[in-house]
């Protein structure tokens, strides 16, 4: 009886499923960064365990059980090991989750990979619409249905709005102003009845010193803007088929936030929008680098994650009982009696734990073997790895087979890639890096690059390196195996940002130091924790940049974006839409634009090949003719006009002499085309009266003209008052 | 019908990813799939019963990984191992002794099932029965006269025409399978049942003008409560909310929905109320072969309270939360720690939560159990389907339902 019932309920719900969309993902397994090396030289950073997981485990359940019915892979470094992996998983066959892989060589960044979909999807068509962007690392348990539901809505109201972002309340530090996953702070701009981001800015901590750099126009066509700095990006986007279309369409567009989003929120022409969502009590992050390594593990293990946790069984993962305190510890493990396994702390499957070992705040994986009286502290053990007696172990991520011998030392920070041999009594050094395989050596700073360079040499490299390893003696003491990485010198302070250890307490103190210092001298008032913010607001407007140098690059910029509307007869309209938004990626004032537009006419005119002052001035003219529109619309100010005016005639006296004999008659044609008005040039005038003699050389040639205007204006207003001057 | 084994699956996954709440609804969704396990499972002509067995303790122990907590699961998969004995028993026995009781059975459950709605007559009963003419006679058979005296006339009026019927072995292999199931049907119909049950016999409990105590949210104290109400019984419900999921919110508006006199306090004002309370009803997650009570977060502090203030301190628990098993570390090993975001807001505690500063390890943690145990000294009653029991009795139905066998899966 109870099943018929259920079996009617599925026949309408199967029509109602026709009728809506598959819920799909597009999963990236791959980073594109390279924040993990030198582990994700041997193995990508999706297969990497977290609390002994791998990674694409986390986020797959979280998928499958969010009710995504069709999962994307994009594999790009490592791709063999990965689909290998799904291949064997519970994955493959899993009952409401359909995983497919699509594999790529080529893609170096996000970017790449999107538009590889994109090509992909012309032929295959295999996105059927709206899709979740998620990245591999990605720890989550927040429900998609409704939020997806909320996007396809918006969506329908608004063609424009392409893309909802989630973001998740989580307050930065204080001191170095970093989030607690390691990333840098977060300044966002919300409407608050909306919620469409205005504004996205991951600052840097130098800049970071409790400005914020808004765009006025953003303050002019917002009633109210909500400013958070409290906020953390999941990297979690419900998306439009559009996005895919915009990556096709701007092919420099690499990273997701740092091209793509700020490339939509610049770009007036297209108007697209982006949302944010602002989960609650659901926990997403990304494991970005080693410092959100050790904080997802531990989110993980105090259940924030819950029911992705160690003791319950949600994809593949053997589930580990969990006992007081916090412990989680297999059923076999095979712990001695005088070992103290304290609070926190995942102990796998087969490990052995020795006589007399202190364990605390840690995971260790499965089939270790670990000696008497080691000390392991907040640390990260993977599997199969021997500690042997006495070693001492403090916030450290040693990968897979790794041998540490007796009395061996780990100091903070320290990162042991696969299968690497710690020599006896050695002390590996805070913050450095081991790895079997050489350290690539310099490449270029792009580090989207370098990334997929490497690892796909990576493999050749390993077959070749055990035989080196023999010959040459380790830098691990005589009987260790593993290069130490050296740190390039700029990333060397940034060490102990992203690491798993803890930032040292004389660095705190270092930064602190620093910030009041900096107080002092600027005696500036950090900016608040997020709060509405009204429109009047214009005070926070500080620009970290020299703004002189800012305004030779942009009227670079208008130059080229002039010469090229010229070359290829673009319409003033769509001209004046590119300057806008050169204007507003610069900052500027619509004086400035003024300035920089007709320098570029001014240049024009002079560069066209003319052989007299005659021919000069009506290469101008005609120039001026055809593109007043364009100036006219930045000129609508006296002000403005008078920006024209003196720029006219610092070019005549500097970079275009040619044109200072025409200086009055082209003055007049900008009269007559009413790119100028009369007052402008009265002003200016006026102004330039008191100067010293050598300003006035454009004055006096233009005293005639300005007589004229003077007499004209007086004829008008005769009925009026006679004027003085 | 869909495959069965993806079923399985399909239910392993809900479990595992603790999408289905509340006990009974768990024990419906597993003895419906192990109803369909059975039916599609093919049974050999020899031994069947040790396969059909086998086949339901193969998906068993993949439910009960699913979700060790919930031990509604493991109950219902062992009440079907049960069925399955009793009734291959019943067979062996019926054929040992030349009695055909299968049509009697089924006669029997065809007036039952449809008819009177009465429980105790099932296969099982019968089985039971029949088991007795085999074995001595329990305590609880020599106690309740119902199903002796019902089967009686079964047996004899069977018994006199066992010479026409000689049972035929083909007809038997059949018959075990069909058994099992219909026995299995009647499972589902005493679970879905349970709630009417319990509450049929509020009215010996609830008396006028009480006031009566609950914490967190209990459809069976919900049916319990507003049965009594039905009687014309006017009483008062204290309901504790029953932090940090406060379903006693919800109870307390279903409550009111009803038209029943409702106050709702906090959990910490147990103690302070429970002066004013003349009796505390919960509903319980599971009881233990020891009397004691897995129950709500919470339970235990409100059955303190009842002991030092000499209230009555009373359990329901349908039929299927009878676990077999003796509780070993309860509070540990039989709970479940949630999400902490239940507690705290994980915005606001962010950064308390930054493990780049200070020491790297945590120095706030939250601890979100759902579940209390409640030791058997606490419990003055437990109101069951079959009626009431005292918490030292309890292991005495547990024999009745499960057979020994079965215990260790």
């Amino acid at each position: 009886m109870g099943a018929q019932k259920k079996g009617g309920a599925r026949v309408s719900d199967d029509s109602e499923e026709q009728s809506r969309q598959r819920l799909q993902a597009i999963l990236l397994a791959d980073s594109f960064t390279t924040k993990f090396r030198p582990v994700t030289l041997e193995r990508p950073k999706v297969l990497l365990p977290l609390v002994n997981v791998p990674m694409i485990d986390y986020t797959l359940a979280w998928l499958e059980s969010a009710g995504i019915e069709e999962v994307f892979v994009f594999c790009c470094a490592h791709s063999t090991q990965i689909i290998d992996y799904l291949e064997t998983s519970e994955w493959r066959t899993h009952p409401n989750l359909v995983v497919r892989t699509i594999e790529s060589h080529k893609s170096i960044s996000a970017g790449d990979a999107l538009r590889y979909i994109y090509e992909q999807q012309t032929e295959t068509s295999q996105i059927q619409g709206d899709f979740v962007l998620v990245s591999g690392d990605t720890v989550s348990n927040m429900p998609l249905a409704d939020l997806i539901q909320e996007h396809r809505e918006r969506k329908k109201k608004d063609e424009k709005a392409i893309m909802t972002m989630v973001i998740k309340k989580s307050k930065p530090s204080l001191i170095t102003h970093q989030s607690r996953l390691g990333t840098d702070q977060l300044f966002i701009a919300v409407d608050p009845l909306t919620k469409q981001l205005l504004h996205y800015e991951e600052d840097k901590v130098e800049h970071a010193r409790g400005s914020v750099c808004l765009d006025k126009s953003l303050m002019e066509s917002n009633p109210s803007v909500l400013l958070y700095n409290d906020m953390q990006d999941c990297y979690i986007d419900i998306c439009s088929p559009e996005v895919l279309s915009l990556f096709e369409d701007n092919f420099d567009y690499q990273h997701l936030r740092r091209h793509f989003v700020k490339g939509v929120l610049v770009d007036d022409i297209m108007g697209y929008k982006i949302f944010t969502h602002e989960i609650g009590s659901s926990y997403a992050a990304r494991v970005d680098n080693f410092r959100s390594y050790d904080t997802v593990s531990k989110d993980i293990i105090q259940r924030w994650t819950y029911p992705y946790v160690p003791d319950i069984n949600f994809g593949g993962n053997r589930p580990v009982k969990l006992g007081r305190e916090g412990i989680y510890r297999a059923c076999d493990v095979v712990q001695s009696r005088s070992a103290d396994v304290g609070a926190s702390t995942v102990v796998g499957y087969g490990t052995k734990i020795g006589n007399g070992d202190r364990i605390l705040n840690s995971v260790i994986g499965s089939g270790c073997i670990i000696g008497s009286n080691v000390v392991i502290e907040g640390s990260y053990i993977w599997n199969n790895v021997t500690i042997e007696d006495g070693c001492e172990i403090r916030n450290a991520i040693v990968c897979d087979g790794v041998r540490i011998r007796a009395g061996a030392v780990l100091e903070p920070g320290v990162v042991l890639s696969f299968k690497v041999v710690v020599g006896r009594d050695f002390v590996v050094p805070a913050y450095s890096k081991v790895s079997l395989l050489q350290q690539p050596m310099k490449e270029d700073s792009d580090e989207e690059l370098e990334y997929a360079d490497s690892s796909s040499g990576a493999a050749d490299r390993l077959s070749g390196l055990s035989l080196e390893m023999e010959s040459k003696g380790s830098e691990l003491g005589p009987d260790g195996a593993g290069y130490i990485w050296e740190v390039c010198e700029g990333a060397h302070d940034e060490e102990w940002k992203h690491s798993v250890a803890p930032i040292p307490e004389d660095k705190l103190a270092e930064i602190t130091q620093a910030m009041d210092d900096y107080d002092d001298m600027e005696d500036e008032s950090v900016v608040p924790t997020s709060g509405e913010l009204k429109s009047d607001a214009d005070s926070i407007n500080t620009d970290v940049n020299d703004p002189g140098d800012d305004y030779g690059y942009f009227e670079k910029e208008v130059e080229g974006t002039f010469l090229r509307a010229v070359e290829e007869g673009i319409k003033v309209e769509l001209g004046v839409l590119e300057i806008n938004s050169l204007r507003l990626s610069y900052n500027m004032e619509s004086a400035d634009c003024a300035g920089a537009i007709f320098y570029s006419m001014m240049k024009l005119a002079v560069d066209t090949p003319h052989s007299s002052g005659s021919e000069l001035y009506k290469n101008a003219a005609s120039i001026i003719a055809k593109w007043k529109g364009l100036l006219g619309f930045y000129v609508k100010q006296t002000d403005e006009q008078i920006e024209v005016i003196m720029k006219f005639e610092e070019m005549c006296q500097e970079t275009a002499k040619e044109l200072g004999p025409l200086f009055a008659q082209i003055l007049h044609v900008l009269y007559e085309k009413d790119v100028v008005q009369e007052d402008a040039i009265m002003r200016w005038a006026e102004e330039k009266a008191g100067a010293d003699e050598a300003d006035k050389v454009y004055l006096q040639q233009c005293e005639t003209f300005i007589q004229w205007l003077k007499e004209a204006s007086e004829e008008e207003d005769e009925d009026d008052d006679e004027e003085d001057d | 019908m869909p495959d069965v084994q993806s079923m399985v699956l399909e239910f392993v996954n809900k479990l595992r990813k603790r999408k289905i709440e509340g006990s009974q609804a768990t024990a419906r969704c597993t003895v419906e799939l192990l109803r369909s396990v059975i039916s599609h499972h093919r049974v050999p002509h020899a031994n069947q019963a040790s396969a059909l067995i086998d086949a339901v303790k193969a998906v068993g122990a993949q439910l009960v990984a699913a979700n060790p907590v919930e031990l509604a699961v493991g109950n219902v998969v062992r009440r079907v191992l049960h069925i399955i004995r009793e009734e291959d028993l019943s067979l062996a026995t019926a054929a040992v002794a030349g009695l055909d009781l299968l049509d009697a059975s089924d006669d029997d459950e065809d007036v039952n099932g449809k008819g009177i709605g009465y429980p105790g007559m099932s296969a099982a009963v019968v089985a039971a029965a029949a088991r007795s003419t085999l074995r001595p006679p329990s305590l609880q058979t020599l106690l309740e006269g119902t199903p002796e005296s019902a089967t009686v006339p079964y047996t004899s009026s069977s018994g006199a025409d066992s010479e026409s019927k000689t049972a035929d072995k083909s007809s038997i292999t059949r018959k075990l399978k069909h058994d099992v199931i219909e026995g299995v049907n009647q499972l589902i119909h005493e679970i879905a049942g349970c709630h009417e049950q319990i509450a049929e016999q509020a009215i010996e409990h609830i008396h006028q003008n009480e006031v009566i105590l609950t914490l967190g949210s209990s459809r069976t104290v919900l049916e319990f409560l507003c049965a009594a109400k039905e009687k014309k019984r006017s009483f008062r419900v204290f309901v504790a909310e029953g932090a940090p999921r406060y379903q006693g919110h919800l109870l307390a508006k279903e409550l009111v929905a009803r038209g029943l006199q409702t106050t709702v306090i906090t959990d910490s004002a147990v103690f302070a109320m429970i002066s004013r309370v003349n009796m505390v009803i919960i509903g319980a997650h599971a009881v233990m072969a020891n009397g004691g009570v897995i129950g709500p977060v919470g339970v235990n502090m409100a059955a303190l309270a009842a002991k030092k203030h000499a209230v009555p301190f009373v359990v329901l628990a349908g039929s299927h939360k009878l676990c077999p098993l003796y509780p070993h570390n309860p509070e540990v090993l039989l709970n479940e720690l949630r999400s902490p975001s239940e507690l705290l807001d994980f915005g606001e505690f962010s950064d308390c939560l930054d493990f780049g500063t200070g020491s790297g390890s945590p120095l706030l943690q939250v601890v979100n159990p759902t579940f209390d145990y409640v030791p058997p000294s606490l419990v003055s009653l437990f109101i069951t389907d079959t009626g009431g029991h005292n918490p030292s009795y309890m292991y005495r139905l547990i024999a009745d339902y499960y057979s020994a066998d079965d215990l260790v899966m």
